[in-house]
């Protein structure tokens, strides 16, 4: 579930906030984004990809918070590391072209 | 607020109704419980869609997919399913939406990658005029002369109410995954469910939720394709194996039942170690939502043993939902049309899953005609106004005892009487019989709490759908008394001819199953 908001990285756009399926997200005074609904994040990932500066980071476990700090996923090169993968950049959308799973779908009859 | 047709819900199914209805000419309102581009299953997902191009080879297709429904699909439907989503396929082309190329140079149309297409399609939807109304979770129905007049519910950044009239609603709500932590799965609560029994409508194929798909131990990664090239181990490392000594392989084919066995005396590990190098790179870059876990948890899941589980999927990937009555999506209550998994997918599924392919191209085009049957009911309905609106909504609403209930663990009640493998991987009449009765109770204990206020009405309403969904389940799984498609019964491990028949459920203080062909016949004898 999501752990981590980066406030260095963080641009304090309301974007996290607006775009969660599940609305787990406030933001305080400063515009910065706090969990506040923690339990109800559905561990899907796509705050990551929608963040423009990759500041959020999701942690694989979806029935509990394992408690990984910002350093740690900062060192592991974990910050946008599904958007990454996507090609998405920046918030924004990109690289379902290069998509390969037509050859998935081929092998896997 | 006002429209001439609502559509609550938020994923594919509710943007093409929207679409639809809107290319129809009429005044759209789209109400999402979420944000319309992230909410429901297909969002994080990458899905294939059942893609048949027009010509003699689609009666094939549709010949060769009927074989393994259980007997239970229609080929009238599957036909014109496969006809409507190929042709809206055809619209995602036109409109730019960027699928990959094959080697020939032509488009390949048969997967749609979850984020990008949900982000996609909202743009459509908004360029077509359609009030997306985002984080407003729909309540309760409103009623006027017997017919669908609208929806009322909350905005969920005040608690404050809201109210959307209507002269025809879709229901595009999603299925229910019972509160499993799947992906997309949260707002997963079958909502909609609850909102067309309290206006009087019919469930079918409710049994056909024995459905799982395996997930990394903890994660909400309910994706079967990279367990297509996966062994199955003990902890320390013994391969497991089945009744003929070989080992189990292909966790999204016959390795499945032999995990889910295993899953009972034991955890079980995999590994993907079928997967050749090009194989590797390709689920890497074409599933990346698969690898999250992997990638997090610092694993290599081509070399690496990892620990596994069935998660429980519901009427999400399994078929049940909101019965059908005619061919534009009605649902036989005046002005009410659903699409998408809120509805029952047996027409082109049958008994068994329609997970992933036959599912999407079935939201894209049950979502397109449930849109334009609302246009078109909405149209003969112009100018005229409901006097009178009555709010539809009961359980969790209007409560008068003074008994509070706590939610969260009525949640996990439900989720214990549904879940389990050993509650429905396999069935048998004892436990389904255990599972009744614990969730009449419950059902009772909802019935009795004061009425929320607020926000808090969203988890009361939630909760109510849920254990409504579990009790019309439960009920149709007690009375089809054979194995059939993801219905599974240790009791009764045959499929029965005689049985050869959807089984409908409905009711809320009174939950009533009967099979369809014997209330057909009954009415043609009256």
């Amino acid at each position: 579930m999501i752990e981590v908001i980066s406030s260095d990285r963080c641009i304090r756009c309301d974007i996290c906030e607006r775009i969660c399926p599940a609305f787990v997200f406030d933001r305080d005074e400063s515009g910065l984004p706090v969990i506040a609904r923690q339990d109800d994040c559905q561990t899907c990932f796509l705050c990551e990809i929608y963040c423009p500066t990759d500041a959020l980071y999701v942690a694989e476990q979806a029935h509990q918070p394992i408690g990984i700090t910002e350093t740690e996923v900062d060192q592991r090169g974990l910050f946008g590391v599904y958007a990454r993968s996507l090609g998405w950049s920046r918030g924004r959308a990109g690289g379902a072209q290069n998509d390969p799973t037509r050859h998935i779908r081929v092998a896997q009859v | 607020m006002e429209a001439d047709v609502l559509v609550v819900g938020g994923g594919p199914a509710a943007a093409w109704a929207a679409l639809s209805a809107a290319e129809a000419g009429a005044r759209v309102v789209l109400a999402d419980k979420g944000y319309h581009g992230t909410s429901g299953a297909t969002a994080p997902s990458n899905t294939g869609t059942w893609c048949v191009p027009p010509g003699e080879g689609r009666t094939a297709s549709v010949e060769q997919r009927f074989k393994r429904t259980a007997g239970l699909a229609d080929r009238r439907w599957m036909l014109r399913c496969a006809d409507r989503a190929y042709e809206n396929l055809q619209k995602l082309v036109e409109w730019g939406y960027p699928f990959p190329t094959e080697e020939d140079g032509s488009l390949y149309i048969a997967n749609l990658r979850g984020p990008d297409y949900m982000r996609f399609i909202r743009q459509r939807v908004q360029k077509a005029g359609v009030t997306i109304l985002d984080h407003h979770p729909v309540l309760e129905l409103l009623g006027a002369d017997n017919e669908i007049a609208g929806a009322a519910g909350l905005v969920r950044r005040t608690g404050s109410s809201f109210r959307v009239t209507a002269r025809a609603v879709v229901l595009a709500t999603g299925g229910c995954a019972f509160f499993e932590r799947i992906l997309g799965g949260t707002g997963l609560t079958g909502d909609g469910y609850l909102f067309a029994a309290e206006a009087g409508a019919a469930l079918s194929g409710m049994e056909f939720t024995g459905k799982y798909t395996l997930a990394p131990h903890g994660s909400s990664l309910n994706k079967g394709l990279p367990f297509r090239w996966a062994t199955f181990y003990r902890e320390d490392g013994e391969v497991l194996r089945d009744s003929n000594g070989e080992p189990v392989t292909n966790g999204i084919g016959g390795g499945e039942r032999q995990v889910a066995k295993a899953l009972l005396s034991g955890p079980v590990f995999a590994r993907l170690d079928h997967a050749e190098p090009a194989m590797q790179d390709w689920l890497q870059r074409g599933q990346p939502n698969c690898f999250q876990p992997y990638e997090r948890m610092g694993i290599n899941p081509f070399n690496d043993l990892f620990r596994v589980e069935l998660k429980y999927e519901g009427t999400v990937r399994g078929t049940g939902g909101i019965r059908i009555v005619s061919s534009d999506c009605a649902t036989g209550v005046p002005g009410l049309y659903v699409a998408g998994d809120a509805a029952s997918r047996e027409n082109v599924t049958g008994g068994v899953s329609g997970g992933g392919a036959i599912n999407a191209s079935w939201a894209i085009a049950s979502g397109w005609w449930a849109g334009h049957g609302a246009a078109q009911h909405a149209r003969r309905r112009q100018g005229r106004h409901f006097k009178q609106l009555q709010a539809l909504g009961t359980t969790g609403l209007n409560g008068t005892a003074e008994r509070e209930v706590d939610l969260s663990e009525a949640a996990q009640v439900v989720h214990d009487e549904i879940a389990p493998l050993e509650k429905s991987y396999w069935r048998s009449g004892d436990t389904l019989e255990a599972s009744r009765v614990q969730l009449e109770k419950l059902w009772a204990g909802l019935n009795a709490a004061p009425s929320s206020k607020g926000i808090a009405r969203l988890r009361s309403r939630e909760v109510a759908a849920v254990t409504a969904t579990a009790r019309w389940t439960v009920a149709a799984a007690l009375l089809r008394t054979e194995s059939r498609g993801v219905h599974r019964r240790k009791d009764f491990p045959e499929e029965r001819a005689a049985e050869t028949s959807r089984i409908i459920v409905s009711g809320l203080d009174q939950v009533t199953a009967v099979r369809e062909q014997l209330a057909l016949d009954a009415m043609q004898e009256a």
